[in-house]
């Protein structure tokens, strides 16, 4: 065997004045970290099997625990960091693709943080939301060229379909498989009283949810798993993945371990085996199939549906969208390489991609260029992390947001990235029953409703601020934006001025 | 009359609801030093931790026929106005009676040799103890007929 | 001549359960309970605690001080009835007063029964164990010097051997049966227990019985001859039915009654000690001298004589007792076929009928209990739930999901 090279990342630092012995921590730990010794009487923890959930912390009824980072350290290298080491020993170790989940946590630059926000002063003074009338609802979908009125002042001309949002904020893909059954029944249960829409994600929709179907987006990825004509009807909208911000180019992929019974039947596949997703749709090769596929499942829904195209944001983003926009689609939603994922490659996951806010400005840009800019909705994701990210992105052209981790944030998640294990304590990112048993959607449902509750009021405070009232004036309002320490070029692509200027 | 139900689908099994009861019972301010103290502070429900990863707290279900009252020969179990049951430590013997007509296991026996059980801890918050403190809403404290 | 629409004779358990129970439906209608005690109504079992000095004679009440007043109950304490004159519906007191009433209820409880020993009548120091009365005697005499002799292993002997053990020189008890607790214990239960209580200086003399009692000295049957200070004569209680007799009512083993709590006669309940009642667990009538059972019964008695209609058919025997430190449940019938759980020290045994549990001992710290009672209450089919699991720890998780939310997520 060797020796192994791998140091335990964490150390689970007890306070023993503090320690009670009640073994909550014992029994809420999925790892197994900790124990009670009867010998010593005393609780023990093993430090290797530690993934820093914070689950123990969370549940200590003293605040007795403290997950620290280890302070054993490698030599201080710039380059060869301690972490590129250990996966060098790991890949050594296993012979195998490194494989990791939730978003790229490496060091890019994050361009949220280098824009600014205007407000008024002076002049086109600011509004109070609370006291006047704030229009955040958006309507996603074609936008008619033209409006014709009848002599009584209703709309004559006919218009394609809308998914109708109280607020410019969805749930975005995260499929059942990946995330628990309940995960699943509280992003439903939250959307629908908050009016607005989550997203199935490649898993298929549970039986028990199609109550929810006028807030449900339906997922057809190239799988195309759980997909049936039932599924199809049932949702406000369909949704076509072509691609996902944080594995461009490749397909999804659920571990076989977190595929059991339930999980099997939904997605219309066998028990216990890796569900890999193929990358390409292997009936589209071109725009032209993509349009085939696009009618075929509006014919299907006899085109009562919006069909969203859901691409990663690559190099040629802008050219792609372009072809999207004429292909028939009525919405593009674009995954930035910040975005989360259940479980993909690392290497993947951490080098290909590019940010959301360059690629939002650059499919606006062309977009407007091209004068097709309202034949398409645009809807961003990928680390959209606060409500400011959602103003900032609506003012680069977004017409609204997709969030995935902040709403599992929401409900429970530490971001200690080990969903692909299938031991999520907090009962998001597992399938196992009694892991499952840990997420009550009664108390997940009003934590998701209070955040989006909270952000659209903060939504409102900044627009007011701005002295805009609806969202529709401040989409793509790159006026309100200012960039910070960022180069010419990244202005010019972004489409803002500098702060100052 | 609101009672305390468990709603079994959501009980975790980590005893919270025990610790957090005995402590909130135990007349202390500290919790950490109530359960340093040599004697420690006795829950008044308990957690069954059954196979198939079934959990649920058992605590007493303040019944309307309390047969724990019926059975006591000292008196020192009542019900009140409200419908919750008491025990009255002066009274209490320790004899057990109680504990053997209880269907549901209830009560058990103090550091004293009385007995205690719960008696829907209200004065200090608005809710009993185990209520507020469980960790995933599987306790709860509300009316049901 | 008084009129009360309720009377009651009796201020023990069943009696104060007719008082509850009347009141629950009827708020206004007159009380009157009689008893022959003088006392405000206090816990019979307790006079071996007093005699122990665990409790005081403040907390020995059954009920609160103002117990009569809330319930507007007027009493006759110390005072006795003479007659029941069942067709005129009236009662003589032996303080001249007569009564008349609509409803009657009989809660005279159990007298100690007395054998005819020879030289008994006579016998200095002799004294029986049911009444405060009683115990109030015994204290008196009782000191370091004390020896004493106790004839009946049974409850009462040997809570009053209990209440004596630490406070006097020597202590004997006697007993005609092969095992003490005959009515409650097996023999091999019955070994362990006495083991127990010889370890803290009882001293028993099994299958024997005293032949004479002359100056202070007991001749039991074996042949040995006990000197005494203090003599116990505790083995057994009769039921208490002298004036139901002579009232004509129809008695056996206790005063006849039905699931109502009603005699042979209308309009006249009896409840408790008194009584003769359908033991569920051995299925057949009994005398049963539960107190649980008798303050049960009383509150149904008192329900139906206020018009409100209700049955109790589930009586059964049911004990808890500690004796110095062993504590000791017993339900039910013993004689079905038994099943051992060992537990290290701890004595557990279930007696079965086919799949129903008829009765079960468990002698050491046993916590829940009750759930085992209620398998005998409630007749469950044993083959219905996990009994393996369950006779290892009583717990609800033994039942299925559905019965489980039945007990726990519905109110009682």
């Amino acid at each position: 065997m060797g020796i192994d090279l791998l140091y335990p990342k964490y150390e689970v630092v007890r306070n023993f004045d503090r320690c009670i012995t009640c073994r909550v921590c014992e029994r809420q730990c999925a790892n197994e970290v900790h124990s009670y010794d009867p010998e010593l009487k005393k609780m023990v923890a093993d430090e290797s099997k530690c993934v820093d959930c914070q689950r123990c912390v969370a549940l200590c009824p003293t605040r007795a625990l403290k997950i620290v980072e280890t302070d054993n350290t490698f030599k201080k290298n710039a380059n060869w960091k301690q972490q590129t080491i250990e996966e060098v020993y790991r890949q050594a170790g296993s012979g195998g693709v490194l494989l990791s989940s939730m978003g790229n946590p490496q060091e890019y630059p994050v361009y949220w943080d280098k824009m600014l926000i205007n407000a008024s002063q002076v002049t086109n003074p600011s509004i109070d939301p609370l006291r006047e009338p704030m229009e955040t609802k958006v309507f996603l979908g074609k936008k008619p060229k033209t409006i014709e009125l009848d002599e009584a002042g209703n709309v004559k001309t006919a218009l394609e379909p809308q998914i109708e949002l109280e607020l410019p904020i969805m749930f975005s893909a995260m499929s059942y498989g990946s995330i628990s059954e309940n995960a699943h029944k509280a992003l439903a249960r939250a959307a629908t009283k908050m009016g607005t829409c989550y997203n199935t994600g490649e898993g298929g929709l549970n039986k028990e949810l199609y109550q929810y179907g006028e807030h449900t987006i339906v997922q057809v990825a190239s799988g195309r798993f759980g997909v049936h004509p039932d599924y199809l009807m049932a949702g406000q909208a369909i949704e076509i993945k072509m691609g996902q911000g944080a594995k461009p180019g490749i397909g999804g992929h659920l571990p076989g371990r977190k595929i059991g019974e339930k999980v099997s039947q939904t997605r219309m596949i066998p028990q216990g085996s890796d569900a890999i997703s193929p990358a390409p749709h292997h009936d589209i090769y071109s725009i032209e199939d993509l349009r085939q596929l696009i009618f075929s499942l509006k014919e299907a829904t006899n085109y009562t549906k919006p069909v969203i195209v859901k691409i990663a944001a690559v190099h040629n983003v802008a050219a792609i969208a372009s072809g999207i926009a004429r292909s028939g689609a009525d919405i593009i939603a674009i995954d930035g390489f910040r975005g989360g994922t259940g479980a993909a490659p690392t290497r993947i996951r951490d080098n290909v991609g590019i940010p959301i806010e360059l690629a939002l400005a650059a499919v606006d840009q062309r977009l407007r260029e091209e004068k097709i800019r309202n034949d398409i909705s645009i809807v961003v994701g990928g680390s959209i992390r606060s409500a400011s990210d959602v103003v900032k992105a609506i003012a680069l052209g977004a017409d609204a947001c997709y969030i995935g981790t902040a709403a599992l944030l929401a409900i429970g998640c530490h971001l200690c990235r080990k969903c692909q294990t299938g031991k999520c304590n907090w009962g998001i990112a597992t399938q196992r029953e009694d892991l499952v048993k840990r997420l009550n959607p009664d108390i997940a449902t009003k934590r998701l409703e209070n955040l989006l509750t909270a952000w659209n009021h903060e939504i409102q405070e900044m627009m007011g601020g701005m002295g805009i009232n609806s969202i529709e004036a401040l989409k793509g309002n790159r006026l309100m934006l200012r960039g910070i320490g960022l180069s010419e070029k990244e202005l010019e692509i972004l489409q803002i001025k500098h702060a100052g200027e | 009359m609101k009672r305390i139900y468990v709603n079994e689908e959501w009980c975790l099994g980590c005893h919270l609801c025990e610790y957090e009861c005995a402590f909130a019972n135990s007349g202390e301010t500290n919790i950490v030093k109530a359960f340093k103290r040599d004697l420690k502070p006795i829950p008044r429900l308990h957690v069954e931790d059954a196979e198939n990863g079934i959990h649920f707290a058992v605590s007493c279900r303040q019944c309307e026929v309390p047969y724990c009252v019926l059975g006591c020969i000292t008196g020192a179990l009542s019900r009140d106005e409200q419908g919750v049951i008491h025990i009255d430590d002066n009274k209490c013997i320790g004899c057990r009676t109680c504990m053997l007509m209880c269907p549901y296991g209830a009560l058990t026996i103090n550091h004293n040799k009385t007995v205690t059980k719960c008696e829907l801890c209200t004065d200090n918050n608005q809710e009993p103890a185990c209520v507020q403190n469980c960790p995933n809403n599987a306790i709860v404290f509300e009316e049901r007929e | 001549m008084m009129k009360k629409k309720y009377v009651i004779i009796g201020n023990s358990a069943a009696g104060i359960g007719g008082v509850t129970g009347i009141r629950k439906e009827d708020k206004t209608g007159s009380i009157l309970l009689i008893s022959q005690e003088k006392y405000h109504t206090y816990s019979r079992p307790l006079i071996s605690y007093w005699l122990q000095g665990k409790v005081t004679r403040e907390n020995m009440s059954y009920r609160d001080d103002h117990f009569y007043e809330d319930n507007q109950c007027e009493t006759r304490l110390g005072v006795a009835v003479t007659n029941i004159d069942a067709d005129q519906k009236q009662l003589t007191l032996d303080n001249g007063e007569t009564v008349e009433y609509e409803k009657l209820l009989i809660s005279t409880g159990s007298v100690p029964f007395v054998p005819p020993i020879k030289g008994q009548k006579e016998a200095q120091n002799c004294f029986t164990f049911t009444t405060m009365k009683a115990a109030e005697g015994i204290k008196e005499l009782l000191n370091e010097q004390s020896r004493v002799v106790i004839l009946g292993a049974g409850l009462i002997g040997l809570k009053a051997a209990e209440a004596m053990i630490n406070q006097c020189k020597s202590l004997h008890v006697i007993d005609l049966a092969d095992k003490i607790l005959p009515s409650i214990l097996d023999s091999e239960t019955a070994q362990y227990v006495k083991a127990h209580l010889e370890e803290k200086g009882m001293v028993f003399h099994l299958k024997t019985q005293i032949d004479k009692i002359e100056d202070q000295k007991t001749f039991l049957s074996d042949g040995a001859i006990l000197d005494y200070d203090i003599l116990v004569l505790a083995v057994g209680t009769r039921p208490a039915t002298s004036l139901a007799e002579k009232a004509e009512l129809k008695t056996a083993r206790g005063i006849v009654t039905d699931t109502q709590q009603l005699t042979s006669q209308a309009d006249i309940y009896a409840a408790g000690d008194c009584t003769m009642s359908y033991d569920m667990s051995a299925e057949m009538d009994k005398n049963m001298a539960i107190l649980p059972n008798a303050y049960m019964q009383g509150e149904v008695a008192g329900l139906n004589m206020a018009g409100k209609a209700t049955i109790f058919e589930k009586a059964f025997p049911i004990n808890s007792l500690g004796l110095l430190g062993m504590h000791i449940f017993t339900a039910g019938d013993l004689n079905g076929e038994c099943k051992s759980v060992t537990d290290g020290e701890d004595i557990k045994k279930f007696y079965f009928k086919g799949n129903y549990l008829k009765g079960f001992v468990l002698i050491g710290d046993f916590v829940r209990p009750g759930i085992y009672a209620n398998l005998i209450r409630q007749q469950t089919d044993c083959s219905t739930i996990d009994m393996e699991t369950m006779m290892k720890t009583p717990q609800l998780a033994a039942f299925n999901h559905n019965e489980r939310f039945k007990k726990l997520s519905v109110a009682h």
